[in-house]
């Protein structure tokens, strides 16, 4: 139990005190974890394709994926065609499951509100608690846990009561401190409490920029770089295989209220990247892949029904994913629904059926052990689902 | 139509609408005026606590304002800062700048006019092949507004006298935070902090939340706009209660949050230039001045129970009576005195400080500057200096200071992109909580590197701060030498050992300057 050895490992390990991270590799087979947040709620049902709904393709003349075009997942749903060669090789493995009707039970549809929402993880409805965030109490829960945030600013869901870096991946440049500059700044905070964040944002942007120029001569030889997401997704491979085992990062651009295009077009041209993204992700991180679980979210999904500028509006219920070399994925998971007109959420929407918070937690109690009382801290008020993914 | 003009609200509301704006002409384009620092031969002859007090009230210590406290003595420059004259002091090279803006010649109305005509030119062309480049250019001009508003406010960070207001300016921006990225706000947000904070903020708080309240920046925000009778919505409402006056866990509940929404149903903007269609009836009520609208057919009349207190259902007067329950709540006194000490001293003021300030704060009718007069009196706050951990836009602005002084820089835009990095972007923190001021949010292993990487761009010197956007070629200014100022004399003594050890390793003036400003003492006010 690969999985298990982490807990008991990392539980050997005393705890780093607030001082600042020393700073260690994660331990041999330690699961690693990584949320990758949507933003902007993407349009699930043109991805993951409910491709035996009639009431599909009467609701998006114009946008719906024709039943021919959309890869085979099983009789009733379909994926989008701009996966074909990223994520659906990863389905005939088993190594992604989709969760439709899945989200919260926030019904403002504000994007913010949302994000906010899941970042905090706190019961909707209650006062919030802007300091908290749910990847922070993830973090605190797991002894030995190494947490990063692969965006330039720390996310809500980072935020929290330890401190925990952020990389921001789009300023991976050659460190211009260097050498005898970076000698003499250690030099000026020796024995100070920011000693250590001072030495390991030096490692680390160094070793980022080390592995990224080692990618870059590679991709000279292979003549194609890659950019945008894929480029992050390859940094957050090589990061979190031989560094971190708690990460976040967040893509934007999914909010197609206009123009979104079907089998082609904005849409498929923002899940194509995406999906080559997690493709680079899962073979960056090569043997480590079969140790690592990602989990995929938005704030919410789209109206089912198109609208009249070719696109679709602020909805409720989403498809999340999980990837994993070892997930036990191919499957469509959690409680689901035919889908119908009468099955929409205010005549309008997907309904939730699986809480995200529920989900995250059936992956946080079967991979890491966590017992009732801790995912009670992570999650306030919400069971751990089983999913039977892990 | 008649405007009801009996409460103080509307007092505000009519400041807010009709504040004067600068109609120079704009002066022709600056030409580049360089000057070695401007460093007079007397070495400054202040105390290390001059230095230190100078460095925490202002954005950083740098030698003209050394020299001025200097003049005029530590307790006297103090006491100006509290009672600032309305003359900033600003050099002229910035003054120009500041008038040639449009959002310094034009009023809000207008600008909103000509936005909301850009934008039904744009919503025409669609579907044509002109509509991507229409579409471009009005988010060209957003974008253009929302850069001037940062431009002028951190020109006047750099090179105001009256550094405290300036300072309290962004504190209370952050306070009151709204976000420039939501909506439209890029329009509203120069007007927001001009307006609706900059002129309250040494006075009353309750001027100041008026203000705010009245502005159709945090109407929009905070979705007031869209809070009616029959249709509450009260993010506005649990926001004032929660961060901007009282704070979580104060004592309110529930229900007067749903109280208070219901106060402020009707309380929203008016974009059209149109006023609202209502009954005959209604209209003694109605209020509109500027893009801000009270609007009667959307107002619960009905009376409410709100902290205690009966409010009678009047319309507009019932936010008046609102605004001054909740600025004489002991709650708020408290709430605000921590966040000024947060911010002015440490990270965890002492309960006792709290107090003291709470109850200067409630002795004063509110008045920010006596709370602050308090915080500055106290031992905690004079054993804290040096101490406090800068935040992104402080360790930017006070590196600009210390190497240029009072030299005004040309072009804005590398200090956005620093801010940017740094992760405090002006007016773009998402959420309502405004950015943290705690060491622990700015002190992470990648943000530390970044300032580095900052810190070797300012001590070189050619990052663009002093050619206009569009010049070519390298920079005409000369790289600072920050070790040869005054300012850098004076605080040398403070240095620890390793730090000036450092220094002295340092090959050459631009790499003394990265290690000055990437040291541990730099980080900190």
């Amino acid at each position: 139990m690969r999985r298990r050895h982490f807990l008991t490992a990392a539980l050997s390990i005393p705890f780093l005190g607030t001082a600042g991270r020393l700073y260690a590799l994660p331990a041999p087979g330690a699961p690693r974890l990584l949320i990758v947040f949507m933003r902007g709620a993407y349009d699930a049902a043109n991805i993951v394709v409910p491709v035996s709904s009639d009431f599909y393709y009467a609701a998006r003349p114009t946008l719906a994926i024709p039943k021919g075009q959309a890869l085979h997942l099983n009789n009733d749903w379909g994926l989008h065609p701009a996966l074909k060669d990223s994520l659906y090789p990863l389905w005939s493995k088993a190594q992604i499951a989709f969760v439709p009707f899945a989200g919260t039970d926030d019904l403002t549809r504000s994007h913010f509100e949302t994000q906010d929402t899941i970042e905090l993880g706190q019961p909707v409805g209650g006062s919030r608690d802007y300091r908290s965030g749910f990847m922070s109490r993830i973090a605190a829960s797991l002894a030995g846990s190494d947490p990063i945030a692969f965006t330039s600013n720390l996310p809500l869901s980072f935020r929290g009561a330890k401190p925990i870096p952020n990389i921001a991946l789009n300023f991976t440049g050659k460190p211009a401190v260097m050498g005898k500059d970076v000698e003499l700044i250690q030099e000026m905070y020796q024995g100070s409490e920011l000693a250590s964040a001072v030495a390991q944002g030096f490692t680390v942007q160094e070793e980022v920029y080390q592995a990224i120029s080692a990618e870059r001569k590679a991709a000279s030889r292979n003549a194609v770089s890659p950019k945008g997401f894929e480029l992050s997704a390859q940094r957050i491979g090589i990061l979190m295989r031989d560094k971190f085992n708690l990460g976040f990062v967040d893509v934007g651009g999914w909010d197609t209220h206009v123009n979104e295009g079907n089998a082609d077009g904005y849409l498929a041209n923002r899940i194509g990247e995406l999906g080559r993204g997690l493709a680079l992700l899962a073979s960056t991180l090569g043997d480590d892949w079969d140790n690592t679980v990602v989990i995929v979210v938005s704030e919410f999904g789209r109206t089912f029904r198109e609208n009249g500028d070719r696109g679709t509006d602020h909805g409720h219920g989403s498809v999340y994913w999980v990837l994993g070399g070892k997930i036990k994925g191919g499957k469509i998971a959690g409680r689901q629904i035919g889908i119908t007109e009468a099955a929409l959420f205010q005549n309008r929407d997907w309904p939730v059926l699986n809480d995200y918070r529920g989900l995250i937690g059936g992956v946080l109690q079967k991979a890491y052990g966590l017992d009732s009382s801790q995912l009670a801290t992570i999650f306030p008020s919400v069971q751990p689902d089983d999913l039977a993914l892990i | 139509m008649r405007i009801v003009r009996s409460a103080s609200l509307l007092g505000v509301l009519y400041l807010v609408a009709c504040a004067p704006t600068t109609t120079a002409p704009p002066p022709p384009p600056v030409p580049p005026q360089f000057h070695a620092v401007a460093e007079s031969s007397a070495a400054l002859d202040t105390t290390p606590t001059d230095i230190a007090v100078l460095n925490r009230l202002s954005w950083g210590a740098e030698t003209s304002d050394a020299q001025l406290l200097k003049r005029e003595g530590l307790q006297s420059w103090v006491n100006r800062q509290l009672n600032p004259s309305t003359d900033d002091g600003l050099p002229a090279d910035a003054v120009g700048q500041i008038a040639a803006m449009e959002i310094s010649q034009k009023t809000l109305v207008q600008i909103n006019d000509e936005i909301r005509d850009m934008r039904q030119a744009v919503q025409a062309r669609k579907g044509t092949p002109d509509f991507d480049a229409a579409q471009k250019t009005y988010q060209q001009k957003l974008n253009s507004l929302a850069r001037e508003a940062a431009t002028r406010s951190l020109l006047r960070d750099l090179y105001s006298r009256n550094q405290l207001k300036e300072q309290l300016t962004w504190f209370w921006m952050n306070h009151f935070n709204v976000s420039q990225n939501k909506n439209d706000l890029r329009v509203l947000i120069g007007d927001y902090e001009e307006h609706a904070i900059r002129p309250h903020v040494l006075g009353k708080f309750r001027d100041l939340l008026a203000a705010t309240l009245a502005h159709p920046a945090m109407l929009e925000y905070l979705d007031n706009f869209q809070n009616t009778n029959g249709h509450i919505n009260e993010n506005y409402a649990r926001e004032i209660m929660e961060l901007h006056t009282m704070g979580v866990g104060s004592g309110y509940t529930q229900n007067d949050v749903e109280q208070l929404a219901h106060i402020l149903t009707g309380m929203g903007v008016n974009m059209s230039g149109q006023p609202p269609k209502m009954q005959k009836f209604q209209r003694g009520a109605y209020f509109g001045e500027g893009l801000t609208l009270f609007n009667p057919n959307r107002h619960d009349f009905s009376d409410k129970l709100f902290l205690g207190v009966t409010i009678q259902g009047n319309g507009l007067r019932e936010i008046d009576q609102a605004v001054a329950i909740l600025a004489a709540e002991p709650a708020t006194a408290h709430f605000v005195s921590r966040e000024l000490a947060e911010y002015f001293c440490c990270d965890a003021p002492s309960t006792s400080l709290v107090n003291a300030m709470a109850a200067s704060y409630l002795q004063n009718d509110g008045t920010i500057a006596s709370v602050l007069r308090t915080l500055f009196a106290s031992p905690e706050f004079k054993a804290s200096l040096g101490q406090k951990f800068k935040d992104p836009t402080h360790y930017a602005v006070s590196a600009l200071r210390a190497a240029y002084g009072q030299q005004v820089i040309l072009n804005i835009q590398p200090l956005i992109n620093w801010l940017n990095r740094m992760g405090e972007p002006l007016y773009g923190h998402e959420t309502p909580d405004g950015y943290s001021m705690e060491e622990a949010a700015w002190s992470g292993a990648g943000q530390m590197e970044t300032r580095f990487e900052i810190a070797r761009m300012i001590g070189l010197g050619h990052s663009g701060l002093y050619k206009l956007p569009q010049d070519a070629g390298p920079e005409p200014a000369p790289p600072p030498q920050i070790l040869q100022t005054h300012y850098f004399e004076a605080m040398a003594p403070n240095l620890s050992l390793a730090t000036a050890n450092a220094l002295n390793k340092g090959q050459n003036p631009a790499d003394k300057n990265l290690l000055f400003l990437a040291s541990p003492e730099f980080m900190r006010r």
